[in-house]
């Protein structure tokens, strides 16, 4: 890749301080996306998939929160930025998609204030045109009657419409990069399927790069190219969106898979019983030796347990931290 | 799961239940209208069987577990429970019932009281119902109890905020087991569990089910959970029932216009599966003042003249369903349902 990726996110460490001990919830995560890119990332609760967005916009409170490392964005290091400086780019270049569409807008305001503050905050628009510009995003991420529906609060739409609100507000100033933190969690299936739908047509016309927040391996597989599997504030897996699901090389992304019943597996014969990730995520209070996943490994030896693996290629464009390789895995 | 299911005498039977809640307002706080909730509905449970009701928020689901609960009283039908009708039954004759029905809830942090050790949760049903001889009896229970549900015996002592999620819905269902139960009632109870620990608790109440001989009423919005685990599936939107169908053939090739969006809305974790995919427009409307005729109309793509004004009763179709549905009165080569098509592929 000749180009430098829009994100470049090194060695980010996001810790916590409580009364009991320092939590890690990101230890050590790199990743990148590039221009117009979708990647997800994907992980169960805990495994600091979330802290990883707020870090990248500088969400996290601190104290008690501390991020160190690199967060590169556009070549900039976000984390060397002054307030001000941060304030000009959230919302801006960077925007994000929150999961609670009922208590992530703001209840007193029209919703065409609140998209039309973001325009004229950082593009100068007037009152007038930030309406106008409000209806034309109404519009486009599909809510019929918008010159009416801009003058309405938000306990006047349903859960769909506030989420297409959201995105509208999020793409107002044609950001770079779009995080989306589990945008469809929320939602029925039939309004999941409109929003995921929205969200594809918008990247085509839009443009923006998307780093996707789920725990919903369906949703991944339907609009991610690539794919990062965070286990423990550490990534454990990172592949092309095919590849991941055809043939994942750490086993707790295997675990996952093999614990998701499959819809149609009725009519394909495949009923298998799913397969269980037995024991419970690692308290992160605590410093793990070895491989963060070793406590409910299958096939964790004692080297595992001493030595943590680092990220290594199992196949092109395909990383995983485990000690073994497929071969030695199904082996054991 | 076992092939040869009871088919006489159904377990449970619920006919033409209707739940309609009151909406007061007004200066005098008078009653300004109704929640249809859940409008007219039947099925029945055989001993031994899940049926799957699913549907989406608001379309009367959780209702319809909590009248069979009896948890309140209902406008209309009946809910009889081998043979006997328990929907009239004086408070104190239900006490009796109240032990062959059990119920494990969506949130495993809400559901179990927080200043009460797990022996204490669990020994109350048994007490309550007077199932235990004695002291010892009751011990032997409680440790069979745990074991049942795959926890330490020597958890027993503790309170539920040291247990995970996971750990506590099981505790939930060793509660729902206590009381030695024909029938559970699992309202959106793998919903809230992360994915590995998700299948752990599907996989204990498959277990169980085979072990025990329950039925279960499987409420759940997730459809690859549901046919993992079901044999029947019923179909609900907005307070009514729309299609009933064995598992295999409702996936195979559903019979109403919802169950086919519904099934074809569902993010597979297959990247690349090209699927027809029915996207349907709008939201639910609300079920204070449903549509007129067949209450999909607004959002089904197939919708004709008819369907305003005739509401379409449950019917047989030719492959065993049960849909509500003007489309099978149709001749075949205009009912785009009588494709036998899934939507999965």
């Amino acid at each position: 890749m000749a180009e430098a990726p829009l994100l470049d996110v090194r060695n980010l460490q996001t810790h916590f301080r409580t009364p009991d001990g320092v939590n890690r919830a990101v230890d050590g995560l790199s990743f990148h996306v590039n221009a117009g890119e979708t990647v997800a990332i994907v992980g169960e609760s805990g495994c600091g998939k979330s802290v990883t967005s707020m870090s990248i916009l500088r969400l996290i409170p601190e104290p008690p929160g501390k991020i160190a490392g690199e967060i590169l964005f556009q070549g900039k290091d976000l984390l060397k930025l002054s307030d001000r400086e941060m304030r000009a780019i959230r919302g801006n270049d960077v925007s994000m998609i929150f999961q609670e569409p009922m208590t992530s807008l703001n209840p007193v305001l029209t919703v065409g204030k609140q998209i039309g503050e973001t325009l004229r905050l950082h593009q100068g628009l007037n009152k007038q045109q930030a309406e106008q510009k409000a209806v034309e995003m109404l519009k486009l991420v599909g809510i019929p009657a918008p010159e009416r529906r801009v003058k309405e609060y938000p306990h006047q739409l349903s859960g769909g419409m506030r989420q297409r609100v959201m995105i509208a507000m999020a793409l107002a100033c044609n950001p770079k990069l779009l995080i989306a933190d589990e945008p469809t969690t929320a939602l029925d299936v039939t309004i999941q399927a409109q929003i995921l739908d929205l969200m594809r047509d918008l990247k085509n016309t839009v443009g923006a790069a998307i780093v996707l927040i789920t725990h919903d391996l369906g949703v991944v597989a339907e609009v991610a190219e690539r794919v990062i599997v965070m286990y423990a504030g550490r990534k454990v897996e990172e592949a092309k969106v095919g590849d991941l699901f055809a043939s994942p090389k750490h086993p707790y992304t295997q675990g996952l898979l093999g614990a998701v019943p499959k819809l149609g597996s009725s009519l394909t014969g495949d009923e298998t019983r799913l397969s269980e990730i037995p024991g419970l995520v690692p308290s992160l209070k605590t410093r793990i030796e070895g491989c963060v996943f070793a406590s409910r490994c299958p096939r964790a030896t004692d080297l595992c347990r001493a030595v943590a693996p680092a990220l290594e290629a199992k196949a092109p464009n395909h990383v995983a931290a485990c000690h073994y390789s497929e071969k030695e895995l199904l082996a054991a | 799961m076992s092939a040869t299911l009871q088919m006489n005498a159904p377990l449970l039977r619920v006919d033409d239940l209707k739940k309609h809640f009151p909406l007061r307002g007004g200066l005098l706080g008078g009653v300004t209208g109704h929640v249809y909730a859940v409008d007219g509905i039947s099925f029945d449970i055989a001993k031994g069987e899940t049926l799957s009701l699913v549907g989406e928020s608001g379309c009367g689901k959780s209702t319809v577990g909590k009248a069979v609960l009896r948890l309140f009283d209902i406008t209309a039908g009946q809910v009889v429970l081998d043979g006997q009708r328990i929907d009239t039954m004086s408070q104190s004759a239900l006490r009796k019932i109240r032990r062959r029905v059990q119920v494990v809830f969506q949130d495993p942090f809400s559901s179990l009281n927080p200043r009460m050790r797990v022996k204490d949760i669990l020994a109350e049903p048994i007490r309550n119902f007077g199932l235990a001889k004695d002291n010892a009896d009751l011990d032997r229970r409680l440790a069979e109890l745990m074991d049942t549900v795959r926890l330490p015996r020597d958890a027993i002592g503790r309170w539920p905020h040291e247990f995970s999620g996971g750990q506590r819905q099981r505790i939930g269902i060793a509660r729902a087991l206590a009381a030695e139960p024909d029938l559970i009632i699992c309202d959106e109870a793998v919903s809230a569990l992360d994915v590995s620990v998700k299948a752990q608790i599907v996989n204990l109440l498959q277990d169980l089910q085979a072990k025990l001989g329950l039925a279960l009423l499987f409420i759940s919005h997730d459809l690859a959970i549901v046919e993992h685990m079901t044999h029947r599936v019923a179909v609900m939107y907005l307070g009514k029932i729309v299609e009933v169908a064995p598992r295999r053939s409702l996936f195979a090739a559903p019979k109403h216009p919802y169950t086919e969006a519904l099934l074809s809305a569902v993010p597979v974790p297959q990247p690349g599966a090209a699927r027809k995919r029915i996207i349907l427009k709008g939201d639910v409307p609300s079920p204070i003042n449903p549509p007129s005729g067949c209450r999909f109309h607004t959002r089904c793509p197939y919708a004709f003249d008819r369907c305003k004004l005739d509401e379409p009763l449950l019917k047989p179709t030719s492959t065993g369903h049960l849909a509500a549905c003007h489309l099978h009165d149709l001749p075949a080569v205009q009912n785009p349902l009588s494709r036998d098509v899934s939507p999965l592929h």
